[in-house]
């Protein structure tokens, strides 16, 4: 391959070769390591430059800007014509580039103020955003034909039907998991059959209806962002606005009520198949039959457990779907933002599931329930 | 390097393609050839396959039958592993730029350096930005997001980054669509000036009469999923094929037509 080299001999600096992209970093080397003329004007003899590029030409304008600066003057020999044109455009935008040298930057304190008037005005727009929907749910409540109830169906069947097996699966193994470690401890004061309590309170009351909020957070919850975000980075969204159709009852209405009517049932379903994880081990590990489970259970699992479990259901539906549309609303750029609004939905999502349930349970205590 | 045999050889070659989609037909025994230093347009109706034609010649598609050179390597080649060295020899500018959106304007333009050179960050720096200033956006548009420009924008801005690697043949899809006359216009003008400074190769598809008549030295129309001429804008406006004749004869055909004319007259007067 041909090479490329920049030289000095007797004064004059002496370019040969192909001065292209390949052997541009090679250039740069040489001329760094070059000693330059004092004299006062630096002859370059380009006559054995035998291809030149915008790369190539942006090198030799940069050594004659370097040497310029130094107040020596300069002078080329041997430019062949059609490198001359090149070279001439490539002063014209280097002169350029020396004035327009901008860089973004701010300060700490800018910083910091310009996170905290953002999340101000997150804070205000997600207030605005459930007042929003809330006014939207109670329109379409007194006008139920409104509600776009073949969406509502289709979002159920995906979010509700075909989230079974993995919901099945998952609460499965959580009950046999609570069951494993209250097996270990209840043979220790041999009171075997109180794993009935233990696996059925603690999965209705609490553990089903969450396991099936977090995972539906991060498999619709992320979804609803990611539709709702494409659509905006699209201008879908801008073009349901202008055909005069609110994005509220066209997106939002739907994925909410479809969640909170999916959301309950996946809990029931999640509560038989995670009690029926915690009954295979007992039989195995404390030879509690499945009769005596059963019986055991209905005296010692009030129905009151199972309510409010399943009464929470439809809250965590709200708040996934909510958060998830809502952030799909927020993004603003391109489709890197699709990505990170999807991320805080299931974050958010999650962590305000946690929260409520927290509340929930201390609120439930006070009132002795 | 140009070597004697390169010149001789057709920088594109395109050999009796057929594209299926299913059912739909979309191209039937297309073939064509591309010269080097030529700027070769690809014109024809809407969905007549110019994009799809594009997009096989550069590798992004398969056609259902027949061979499409690309500096005599079978454009096939192009999709196996990463970085094909004919990856270095073309640049492509996309329809809507497909700027990476988290990318400022300078960091898209300095991925295809980044990634195949081992430049130094400061000459990257300067030949991004000499890239940036030749396409004509102002300098301070460099720390901007490609969300943050405008249409017209963000078309340089593809540009300055199919161009940034020097290579010897640019394709351009629809580069004028949706640009007003006078950016349009600029665009055309930008375009003959980097093939006569850089010596390139250039295949873009366009609707753009005016550019047709402007800066294409040989236009293909496609239609009916067949090339039904190929030629100079002067032989392809007396064609006696009738798609032909109502795609250049249509009233703004005849605009751009006189446009021409009389802008030819005036540059002899």
């Amino acid at each position: 391959m041909e090479e490329a080299t920049i030289s000095v001999k007797d004064n004059v600096i002496h370019c040969r070769g192909s001065w292209t992209l390949p052997h541009l970093s090679q250039l740069e080397r040489g001329g760094r390591a070059l000693r330059w003329p004092e004299t006062s004007t630096v002859l370059y003899d380009v006559g054995e430059v035998t291809a030149m590029d915008t790369g190539g030409a942006l090198i030799l304008q940069r050594c004659i800007d370097g040497v310029r600066r130094k107040g020596q003057q300069t002078a080329l020999q041997g430019l062949k014509p059609e490198f001359a044109e090149l070279l001439e455009m490539m002063e014209g935008q280097w002169a350029q580039l020396e004035r327009g040298a901008s860089v973004r930057r701010s300060g700490v304190i800018d910083r910091v103020a310009g996170a905290l008037w953002a999340r101000r005005t997150a804070t205000i727009r997600a207030l605005a955003f459930v007042g929003e929907s809330t006014i939207a749910f109670g329109r379409a409540l007194m006008r139920p034909r409104s509600i776009r109830w073949r969406t509502l169906l289709r979002i159920v069947e995906l979010d509700g039907l075909r989230a079974l097996p993995i919901t099945g699966l998952l609460t499965f193994l959580v009950g046999v998991v609570i069951a494993y470690q209250g097996a270990e401890q209840l043979r220790k004061f041999g009171t075997n059959i109180f794993i009935v309590d233990l696996v059925g309170i603690s999965l209705l009351r609490e553990i089903a209806p969450l396991i099936v909020a977090i995972l539906i957070a991060g498999r619709s919850g992320s979804a609803y962002t990611a539709e709702i975000g494409t659509m905006k980075v699209t201008e879908e969204l801008d073009a349901v606005r202008t055909l005069g159709i609110s994005p509220m009852n066209l997106l939002v209405l739907p994925r909410a009520l479809a969640l909170v009517i999916a959301l309950p049932l996946l809990t029931v379903y999640a509560d038989v198949v995670g009690v029926f994880g915690g009954m295979l081990i007992a039989l195995g590990e404390l030879n509690v039959s499945f009769a005596e489970f059963i019986a055991r259970f209905e005296e010692a699992v009030p129905v009151r457990h199972f309510l409010i479990g399943l009464g929470k259901a439809p809250f965590f539906a709200a708040i996934i779907a909510l958060v998830g549309c809502y952030q799909g609303f927020q993004i603003r750029g391109g489709v890197d933002d699709v990505g990170r609004h999807t991320t805080i939905s299931v974050v958010q999502g999650i962590f305000l599931v946690i929260v409520f349930d927290a509340i929930c349970s201390i609120l439930l205590n006070w009132w002795d329930l | 390097m140009p070597s004697a045999t390169n010149v001789e050889m057709p920088v594109i070659d395109v050999r009796h393609v057929s594209t299926k989609f299913g059912q739909a037909v979309v191209h039937e025994d297309v073939s064509l050839t591309i010269r080097r230093g030529e700027i070769f347009a690809i014109a024809g109706g809407n969905g007549c396959g110019k994009t799809t034609l594009l997009r096989e010649i550069i590798g992004l598609i398969t056609p259902s039958a027949g061979t499409i050179r690309l500096f005599g390597t079978d454009s096939r080649r192009l999709e196996e592993g990463d970085g094909h060295p004919i990856h270095r020899r073309f640049g492509v500018m996309f329809q809507n730029g497909a700027l990476f959106s988290s990318f400022t304007l300078a960091e898209n333009v300095a991925v295809p350096l980044r990634e195949h050179t081992t430049l130094s960050a400061g000459l990257i720096r300067d030949l991004v930005a000499a890239k940036i200033a030749m396409v004509g956006l102002p300098p301070d548009s460099a720390v901007k997001y490609p969300n943050e420009l405008s249409g017209g924008m963000r078309r340089r801005a593809a540009l300055a980054r199919a161009i940034v690697m020097d290579p010897e043949l640019l394709f351009l899809d629809e580069p004028t669509a949706g640009l007003d006359p006078i950016i349009a216009a600029g665009f055309d003008d930008l375009v003959l000036s980097l093939k006569s400074l850089l010596g390139l190769t250039v295949v873009m598809v366009t609707h753009d009469l005016d550019s047709l008549w402007r800066i294409a030295n040989r236009v293909a129309v496609l239609g009916l999923g067949k090339v039904l001429g190929i030629g100079t804008m002067q032989e392809l406006s007396r064609s006696d094929d009738p798609v032909i004749r109502e795609y250049f004869q249509g009233p703004r055909g005849r605009a751009a037509s006189e446009q021409a004319a009389w802008n030819h007259r005036r540059s002899r007067a």
